[in-house]
């Protein structure tokens, strides 16, 4: 009965990790698999598989990969120009080719009486998988031990960076902005801050220039990247509406005016 | 038992396409793990078969493997991320030339 409800959700997940756009989005389906196989191994009579499901896979494994997605950026996003021509069809024909094969293959195949684990289970799963472990594949586990090792040494030789440059101090730094400001006059300061109206925290919202064009660095690259900035069009609107429920005349772009005519006129007519 | 080998294979295959069609590399990354679990349910629905523990002890050893092997993976996905600003497979192309 489990399987049957875990089974077409395992599936659809799955399937899904294939269409999602985002990595982040096919991480979490993968979790949804990871915990329907683990209680699938319960339903197996494998206890202690389960739980060593739960930790090492839905528990180290997928948060190691949610990590890397949040250093890569989430904005990574998948390409979906093919660099082999015909490669994506190819692959999904020689998909269905594969999964015909081993469904077909395996329905027809009879795989005998099941035996159950009632009798190696007897003294306790764990204990019994011990037995095994401690006796029969004590050279693998003592082998395994020699992998982890490995494994841990070359991530972080992976992980290390060599400084190649020195690292940039303050005054370094105020150098190079006032050589670039020399070279190609690259703005001195630091960048201006989003516009913030108040009707909302808006750090998605672009700062307006004194013309009313949107000042593009001022709102954070990785908002950009994930495309909800609001765009300055839209702001406008929303000031019109303003405007409108205020009982004030929509105006067009201000006319290169200072700020402090237009707010003074506004208040005038909000008096009248 | 048949039905768990099954839904094994349909999970391996699903994870074989996306090894395939996936073009950044963490997803594709993610289908290899999934291929991996696909075998690991086999093994366990095998053990159950006939009674005995050696295919848990090999499925746990494949979960061990894994362990190791997305470390070292998800590690040289973040150097090539930082040399090159990019997580596509396609970009990681230098040993082509």
């Amino acid at each position: 009965m489990t399987f049957w409800i875990l089974a077409p959700i395992m599936v659809l997940a799955a399937l899904g990790i294939l269409f999602v756009r985002k990595a982040v989005h096919a991480a979490l389906l993968l979790a949804v698999v990871m915990i329907s196989l683990a209680v699938l191994y319960a339903v197996l009579d494998a206890p202690f598989l389960f739980a060593v499901q739960i930790i090492v896979y839905t528990g180290a494994i997928l948060m190691l990969f949610l990590f890397v997605l949040m250093l890569v950026g989430v904005d990574a996003s998948d390409s979906v120009v093919e660099t082999i021509r015909g490669q994506r069809v190819l692959a999904i024909v020689g998909g269905l080719v594969l999964g015909a094969t081993l469904v077909v293959g395996l329905t027809q195949t009879a795989l005998g009486t099941v035996v159950g684990l009632s009798d190696a289970n007897a003294g306790g799963n764990i204990q019994a998988l011990a037995n095994l472990l401690f006796s029969r594949w004590v050279f693998a586990f003592e082998v395994t031990s020699a992998l982890l090792i490995t494994a841990a040494v070359g991530a972080m030789v992976l992980a290390h960076r060599e400084r190649l440059e020195p690292k940039e101090t303050q005054p370094l730094a105020a150098a190079r902005r006032v050589r670039e400001y020399a070279e190609r006059g690259a703005h001195l300061g630091p960048l201006p801050p989003p516009g913030v109206f108040a009707r909302n925290n808006a750090v998605d919202t672009a700062a307006l220039l004194p013309d009313g064009r949107p000042a593009e660095s001022s709102v954070s690259r990785v908002l950009a990247a994930r495309g909800t900035v609001r765009s300055a069009p839209d702001l406008a609107d929303d000031i019109d509406e303003v405007q409108r429920q205020l009982g004030v005349e929509p105006e067009g772009v201000p006319e290169g005016g200072g700020t402090s005519d237009a707010t003074g006129d506004t208040t005038e007519e909000v008096h009248k | 038992m048949t039905e768990y080998v099954v839904l094994s294979a349909i999970l391996f295959t699903i994870g074989c396409v996306g090894v395939l069609t996936r073009r950044n590399a963490i997803v594709v990354f993610m289908c290899v793990e999934l291929m991996l679990n696909a075998c690991n349910l086999a093994l366990v629905s095998f053990a159950k078969l006939h009674g005995n523990l050696d295919g848990q002890i090999a499925a746990f050893f494949v979960m061990v493997v894994a362990a190791a092997e997305v470390v070292v993976g998800l590690a040289i996905i973040m150097t090539i991320f930082r040399t090159r600003r990019s997580a596509s497979v396609d970009d990681a192309s230098l040993l082509k030339y």
